[in-house]
């Protein structure tokens, strides 16, 4: 079973060199950690920034100069800033390659839910609906149930979506998984030490696994 | 040159009235227009429908104003931070609009563009697609939205010229120049306010065309929301 930077680094392999990328709250922003050496990404905040660099070292934080999480980061050399209609402009029109965001709930037929549960204060969906009603590539990190133990991989989703077959693949603690366009959960990899049995008791969609499903190399 | 100085931010706001719509620029606290959204407080305003990325904190940015009461309707992508706003929502005092980050920019955009309306697939097959009208392009289902109607836009720009010219810094960008082109009237507060003739002309973010009060702000805080860093050794 993988933790959430095992989930990061092998998210990170499907990276490419030259991508643009743009990482969700939560496990993708660890991603960032683990892009391997030599492949060049540049990152979009979607706040209006392409290029984004480390936080700043202790007392060169900028005010001016944050991430889409609102926290103090800085620039990189060719890094651009431009405004927010700009910045989803071009995820409207895919110029990012890639974006990896976190779910609450995902559907066999790649619906997601991920910005609003019924009965508690919703905080907004910020830019998680253009992003996945636009992006050509997303990459949902998560973990496979919920705090109560339930599948966050479901046949249909309970919760409030926030686009409709969009997600192509999974990331979970248990193993990656492609959304097939005919709808189900086809398992490409299973965690280390993960049967697919354990996978398929975990998964409430339909789920497609051979019986030699290898298993990963995270690193 | 037109000259569009004002003394400070009371005389700015000094006619917006109670009821009125106002596009308030700034992403979190970043960018944000400090001594405008203070004159507000101070004239007590109020049944506003503020356009906003987000509600600022309990005690900074637009939250000083829901402290206040004086906002009616927040139109927003992501209001999270602020417990004065969790309670009002809940209580039924505040009404809240929430509305896909992209889709807000745009809404802006297209207003500052003379555009109606826009097309965009955000929000197709949600909630946010309810009452909308939808169309197909190329295959794909796309919302119409229409362009935001605000009898007052409100930013804030690092430097600007007396003929409202206006350059942004950094992220501060944000929704600032979006939303100073979609006002009736946009106030612009400044860090730095300039003659004309001082800004090269292909620098300018923001023609002047589209401001019509600027003024030097003063005694800005420039709040960070999350302040993260790096120490040297980790390197």
């Amino acid at each position: 079973m993988l933790d959430k930077n095992g989930i990061a680094k092998r998210i990170a392999k499907e990276i490419k060199d030259g991508y643009y990328v743009n990482l969700g709250i939560g496990i993708p922003t660890l991603v960032a950690n683990y892009i391997p050496e030599g492949v060049n990404v540049v990152l979009q905040s979607e706040n209006g920034l392409l290029g984004m660099g480390p936080f700043p070292f202790e007392g060169e934080e900028d005010p001016d100069l944050i991430n889409a999480g609102k926290q103090t980061i800085t620039t990189l050399p060719g890094s651009s800033i431009f405004d927010s209609a700009m910045s989803f402009g071009m995820i409207r029109a895919q110029k990012i390659d890639l974006t990896i965001l976190g779910a609450m709930e995902v559907s066999e037929n790649g619906d997601i839910a991920n910005w609003k549960i019924p009965g508690k204060m919703v905080k907004g969906m910020g830019g998680a609906m253009d992003l996945v009603a636009s992006a050509k590539n997303i990459i949902v990190a998560m973990q496979h149930v919920n705090k109560a133990g339930e599948s966050k991989l479901l046949p249909s989703c309970t919760l409030p979506l926030t686009g409709v077959n969009c997600i192509k693949k999974i990331v979970t603690e248990l193993g990656v998984f492609d959304v097939l366009p005919e709808g189900g959960f086809k398992l490409l990899e299973r965690a280390p030490g993960v049967s697919v049995d354990e996978i398929r008791k975990a998964t409430a969609g339909k789920l497609y696994a051979d019986d030699d499903v290898p298993e990963m190399v995270v690193g | 040159m037109i000259n569009k100085v004002v003394a400070n931010a009371d005389e700015a706001i000094a006619d917006i009235t109670d009821g009125q719509t106002l596009m308030l620029g700034g992403f979190g606290l970043c960018g944000i227009p400090e001594n405008c959204i203070s004159a507000l407080v101070k004239k007590g305003v109020k049944d506003l429908t503020c356009i906003s990325n987000n509600a600022g904190v309990d005690d900074f940015g637009i939250g000083l104003m829901l402290k206040q009461r004086q906002v009616k309707k927040m139109i927003s992508s992501y209001v999270g931070e602020n417990a004065e706003f969790e309670r009002q929502l809940l209580s039924g005092e505040l009404e809240v609009e929430l509305i896909p980050q992209g889709t807000l920019a745009t809404r802006c955009l297209a207003a500052g563009y003379g555009m109606p309306a826009i097309f965009t697939p955000a929000g197709v097959g949600t909630e946010v697609a309810e009452g909308k009208e939808t169309r197909n392009f190329n295959g794909k289902d796309y919302l119409m939205e229409y362009a935001f109607d605000a009898d007052f836009a409100i930013v804030k720009a690092w430097k600007g010229d007396t003929a409202g010219n206006l350059i942004f810094r950094s992220t501060s960008r944000n929704f600032n120049p979006v939303m100073a082109m979609a006002g009736k009237i946009t106030i612009a507060e400044v860090e730095e306010l300039v003659e004309v003739g001082q800004l090269d002309p292909d620098h300018i973010h923001t023609p002047g065309v589209y401001v019509h009060r600027i003024f030097q702000g003063k005694d800005y805080e420039k709040r960070i929301e999350q302040r993260t860093v790096r120490s040297k050794e980790q390197g």
